[in-house]
């Protein structure tokens, strides 16, 4: 497990002596590699979304740092998954700024670019390759040269097949290695997803409800892990179940029709009046 | 061994195991021994006797399987339902059948050297499109580039608009029903709804003499063999395997880092590439080409031709372009009005009872009895 976080670890972020800033700006936006230097991985400003009427997201404000866990939660509707979408590429923000690292611009990228620049994301519903094998999932996520030419003739090395192996211990599925994908459980299919996530080796990790449908040992697990996870990668978690929350989080962020209510230590979040009101309330 | 030796080693294995080597092997056996040696040595009249009848029909048919296995490839195997796909193997034939044409050069009943369409046209020199069509290597050229350049722009254009599903397929309709449109006109150039026909040479060579039948036959066989081992190829190679997860998944694929447009772009122009030569092979063995193999229902065929084999299997292409095309052969002499209706029933059968096709026949049945 120690050696597994070793190999995903991520590069400390460049010395900058240069002072030529300006030049250095557009070289790292043209090379797509974000820039963490002032510790910040993901700033979200003022962003609107909005489908036929109905504002997912009213100027929705955060950042988070690197190495951070952060627990985003929130009533059905808040915005939670909108938010991720707008963050991944998949839906476009009607206004606002969305910077990964201070230099990468979101809002102009593709799904695929976002990925390969070093945003993972597990989906609500787990997402998975469903006729594939669990070895070949994480095959294909793996962390690689993904063009059409290098996919025609690739060849698994013995050191990927070490790290696919390693992948399979820690999220315990390395008896069902060459099972295929769609037969395993609903924990293990969260599991899996979770571990293509980590052959990606993403910077910052997206997790949308990771824990629903996982037996206690499960979730218990999954805990550890993500601790365990945070300060090497950064972890964005959105999940209803509380005492998960509770367990793994440092910094809550509360999501309310679009926007953020309210942010801080759970234990406050907990007794905060207004949290209350929007979680029973009317 | 050496480190080559060792590749093709293990290419080897990765392809086919034993009993799949072994089966190719007895294909191969019966398209290059048996029939050369019953069509051309054994005489007429022998029980073992081979007529030109069956050497032209296999040999149609087995273009064919090139076009159900290109179609198997991005259908069965990427997700993406082409109801066009007759249209590149028109094309092809059309750049090869502009050869043929050249090749008959003042034989024809006008004795002009030029094809006769052009010659009752009035017209008194070579359109544009014919430039240097009497040169085989640019006809052969032309057989991989016009499918293949079409293919990729029309693809790249619907795929970047993430055009999906039954909307992608009924633009490819639409697509080969212009064509068909554009085809038929005599001013376009390739002889209105006659088409190309009467060939009489290739490479200088009478094409109707056996010897030459049999020169195709044996090519298109090698073609097929060689299409078959390419597929193969590629849906074994972590290539393949991610065409697969676009089609079960193209949402994680993306946010896995692919990016789903090349992926599609390359094995849709591959296909169409893979139809154009299977139209070229098809046009001189069965004599003729004309618009009307750019009708939608033609495509449709193919469509069907995968699905009655089973789709992911590349095998199921061409067992079930074999058995469509075998059974169309023998109702539209034995019962021809009724062909359409055989050809409908064949395909509603297969989608109720037979989801995973003839070759999933037999999984299908141990589950059951398991």
């Amino acid at each position: 497990m120690v050696a597994m976080e070793e190999s995903l670890g991520i590069e400390p972020a460049p010395e900058r002596p240069s002072v030529d800033a300006a030049a250095d700006f557009t070289r790292a936006i043209e090379h797509g590699r974000p820039d963490f230097a002032h510790g910040v991985i993901l700033y979200l400003d003022d962003i609107s979304v909005s489908f036929d009427g109905f504002q997912a997201l009213n100027k929705l404000s955060l950042a988070i740092d690197v190495g951070e866990l952060r627990c985003i939660i929130g009533p059905n509707g808040a915005g939670k998954t909108t938010m991720m979408d707008v963050i991944t590429g998949k839906t476009r923000a009607d206004s606002g700024t969305a910077f990964f690292g201070q230099n990468v611009d979101l809002r102009e990228m593709s799904e695929t670019e976002i990925a390969r620049a070093g945003i993972g994301r597990k989906f609500q519903k787990p997402t998975i390759f469903e006729n594939h094998t669990v070895f070949e999932n994480l095959e294909l996520s793996m962390k690689a040269d993904k063009r059409v030419r290098t996919a025609l003739f690739a060849k698994l090395a013995s050191d990927e097949r070490d790290r696919i192996a390693e992948t399979l211990r820690l999220i315990r599925l390395d008896d069902a290695a060459d099972n295929v994908a769609g037969l395993l459980s609903h924990g293990q299919k969260q599991w899996l997803e979770i571990g293509m996530l980590l052959m990606q080796e993403p910077k910052l990790l997206l997790l949308d409800e990771p824990v629903a449908g996982m037996s206690d040992d499960e979730t218990e697990r999954t805990a550890e892990l993500f601790v365990s996870l945070a300060g090497k990668h950064s972890l964005v978690v959105v999940e209803h179940d509380m005492a998960f929350v509770a367990r793994i989080a440092r910094t809550v962020t509360v999501l309310h029709e679009g926007s953020v209510l309210a942010e801080g230590p759970m234990d406050r979040m907990q007794n905060d009046p207004r949290v209350i009101e929007v979680y029973l309330g009317r | 061994m050496g480190p080559i030796a060792d590749r093709i080693a293990s290419a080897i294995a990765r392809l086919y195991g034993a009993r799949g080597w072994s089966t190719l092997a007895a294909f191969a056996l019966v398209l290059f021994v048996m029939f050369p040696l019953c069509n051309l040595v054994v005489p007429p009249g022998n029980p073992f006797y081979l007529s030109a009848y069956w050497v032209t029909l296999v040999g149609k048919i087995m273009c064919y399987a090139i076009v159900a296995l290109a179609m198997d490839l991005v259908w069965g195997y990427t997700g993406i339902l082409s109801l066009g796909h007759g249209l590149f193997f028109a094309l092809g034939g059309y750049a090869f059948g502009m050869y043929l044409m050249r090749q008959i050069g003042s034989d024809g009943q006008y004795r002009a050297n030029m094809p006769d369409f052009m010659v009752f046209l009035d017209w008194n020199e070579f359109p544009w499109q014919w430039w240097n069509s009497d040169q085989f290597w640019w006809c052969a050229l032309l057989v991989v580039l016009v499918p293949g350049l079409l293919a990729y722009v029309f693809g790249y254009f619907a795929f970047r608009s993430r055009i999906k599903g039954v909307y992608f397929s009924i633009i490819t309709q639409a697509l080969t029903y212009a064509a068909m449109l554009l085809f038929f006109r005599n001013n376009t150039g390739f002889g209105g709804n006659n088409g190309f026909t009467d060939f009489k040479r290739i490479l200088g060579i009478p094409i109707t003499i056996p010897e030459t039948r049999m020169a195709l036959f044996a090519i298109t066989g090698a073609t097929l063999i060689a299409a078959l081992l390419l597929g193969r190829y590629i849906v074994t190679s972590k290539f393949g395997r991610i065409l697969a997860a676009i089609r079960d998944a193209e949402q994680r694929i993306m946010f896995c880092g692919y990016d789903p447009i090349q992926y599609k772009l390359f094995i849709w122009t591959l296909s169409a590439v893979m139809c154009g030569i299977a139209g070229a092979l098809y046009v001189p063995q069965v004599g003729i080409i004309n618009p009307g193999e750019m009708s939608p229902a033609n495509s449709i065929e193919i469509a069907i031709w995968v699905a009655v084999g089973g789709r992911g299997t590349l095998v199921g292409a061409i067992v079930g372009a074999g058995l469509v095309n075998g059974a169309k052969s023998f109702f539209t002499q034995a019962f021809p009005e009724y062909w359409l209706y055989v050809l409908g029933l064949i395909f509603i059968l297969v989608t109720l009872f037979m989801p995973k096709g003839v070759v999933g026949l037999w999984s299908q049945w141990k589950n059951r009895s398991a």
